[in-house]
């Protein structure tokens, strides 16, 4: 195999994604709807409930919405990654996940493809979320909507990793309502996505230091930081290291000889 | 892949000493077998006989623990991108991707192969027309029939142009006409082409005299080879009362 067969394995794959993506109506429009019912009706509703004061990224004070479109955008991310990733487990009924693997390929090269491919549309959702929400007022600096893209990229990587992790450890989720359950709902509210950190520290000291360790927390930190023009060294350590032990495990989890999928056997006979 | 000496002299596939195991329960114990160009042999075994872990061992899902596999000589273990390369597999669970329309789904496999777009397309087209579905290429996998699908992931495994291939319970489900289809497109690969091609199935009627027939039971080959080979050392005087005398002599 030469450099060629994998840039076109891994355009093949990222291809892919987008077509599933574009093509499951139902999934695409979903996609599109959920921030913004979140910025426009969530965000109002709280916008007299929740005081923010001045803390960085920003200058002055901000209004609530402006203050949760960095989670939202996460929550974007968040939902990407596990959809596509996870959809491997379920699909396993469609095997998809066994086309992918009959690649001559590298299996680890297959698994880092599927990320990249999750990434690349979750990327393209944010900015399709961002350039709504600019007519709604929210409205970073011209140049964060170009800063903000490494952060996008690490964390969607970070997120997908852990996706592919999952979807290598577990069993079956019999929907997606699981994944809701366990995985998206506890991360998404358990981060400084809908209200600083220092707000949950006031309310429960156990709480604030669950956030602390939630990667998901940093990933909004470092695109809320990126988005206004500003690099979040900490937030970026923590997501980049959490990006190396969750692909590590989840390129372990699909090794054929030591990982989990050994383990599970080859399903029903 | 272009095919190189060894792919000219080596047999499609090897299976050797091939034993496995999921934690206490021994799934296939010293299995061995061999496949040579235009072969067409049928894995025949009940549910649960592990004709699944077999196909997962040479599919490389996971690895195998003791014996080899061999594909064009290749081991799977060793050489995987080598011996995948040259393996075109049809799954027993449904594969395509329903939301695609079957042009995609061939694109993406091709992709998978790391072919280029154009040469897919020629190979695309070719296989499809073999498979009679020329005229379905831009609808979604979703609105095909049972039957169709199953020709598509056919066309699907050939697209790469392997030598050898696998189908793990391909005709499921399916109805006559389909199920003779797919019989005939395998016996002609076969034949024409000089592809070898290992069919898993439990149903005795899918044997054919001319076929190879491998019966697999509780995870050990009981008889290999030609099928009125197999009648006669069975002492019996068709395949279904040679599987019976077969699986029945060890009282399981």
């Amino acid at each position: 195999m030469k450099p060629v067969h994998y840039y076109r394995c891994l355009r093949g794959i990222v291809w892919r994604e987008g077509l599933r993506f574009v093509n499951q109506r139902g999934r695409f429009i979903a996609a599109l709807v959920r921030p913004l019912v979140w910025l426009v009706i969530f965000a109002a509703g709280f916008r007299f409930v929740l005081g923010v004061s001045i803390i960085p990224p920003y200058q002055t004070y901000i209004p609530y919405e402006e203050y949760i479109a960095p989670g939202l955008i996460g929550m974007i991310q968040l939902f990407q990654a596990m959809q596509s990733t996870l959809s491997m487990v379920w699909d396993r009924e469609m095997g998809s996940m066994r086309t992918l693997l009959v690649s001559p390929l590298p299996r680890w090269f297959l698994l880092v493809s599927k990320m990249v491919a999750t990434v690349a549309v979750a990327v393209l959702q944010s900015y399709v979320f961002l350039g709504i929400a600019w007519f709604w007022g929210i409205q970073p600096p011209p140049i964060g909507y170009l800063t903000v893209l490494p952060a996008l990229i690490l964390s969607g990587m970070m997120l997908s990793a852990l996706g592919l992790f999952i979807s290598s450890a577990i069993r079956q989720l019999e929907n997606f309502a699981g994944v809701m359950n366990f995985v998206i709902f506890p991360m998404f509210f358990a981060s400084s996505a809908l209200y600083p950190l220092w707000t949950v520290r006031e309310a429960n000291e156990k709480l604030y230091y669950v956030c602390m360790v939630n990667p998901f927390t940093h990933a909004v930190e470092l695109v809320r930081f990126a988005l206004y023009e500003q690099f979040n060294g900490e937030a970026c350590a923590v997501v980049a290291a959490a990006l190396v032990v969750f692909m590590a495990l989840a390129i372990l989890g699909y090794d054929p000889g030591r990982g989990l999928i050994v383990r599970r056997g080859g399903g029903p006979e | 892949m272009a095919a190189n000496a060894s792919d000219l002299q080596a047999s499609p596939l090897v299976v050797a000493g091939l034993s496995h195991s999921f934690g206490r329960r021994q799934a296939l114990r010293d299995v061995s077998f061999e496949l040579h160009r235009g072969d067409r042999a049928m894995l025949l075994g009940l549910n649960g006989a592990g004709k699944t872990t077999l196909f997962s061992l040479i599919t490389r899902l996971y690895n195998h623990r003791g014996g080899s596999i061999r594909i064009f000589g290749w081991e799977i273990r060793q050489k995987p991108s080598e011996a995948l390369s040259r393996l075109g597999v049809v799954f027993q669970l449904p594969t395509l991707d329903p939301d695609l329309s079957v042009a995609q789904n061939l694109f993406y496999h091709a992709a998978l192969h790391g072919l280029p777009r154009r040469e897919a397309a020629a190979r695309i087209g070719r296989e499809i027309e073999r498979v009679g579905l020329s005229d379905r290429m831009h609808e979604k996998a979703r609105t095909l029939s049972g039957g169709q699908r199953r020709r598509v992931e056919i066309a699907r495994a050939l697209i790469h142009q392997p030598k050898m291939l696998l189908l793990d319970e391909p005709t499921v489900g399916l109805d006559i006409a389909s199920r003779q289809f797919l019989l005939d497109h395998v016996r002609m690969l076969c034949r024409e082409e000089g592809l070898a091609a290992l069919w898993a199935t439990h149903l005795i009627d899918e044997v054919d005299p001319a076929a190879r027939v491998i019966v697999l039971h509780h995870g050990r080959i009981l008889a290999e080879g030609p099928v009125p080979e197999v009648i006669r050392g069975a002492n019996a005087t068709s395949i279904r009362e040679a599987f019976d005398k077969l699986t029945g002599e060890r009282g399981e």
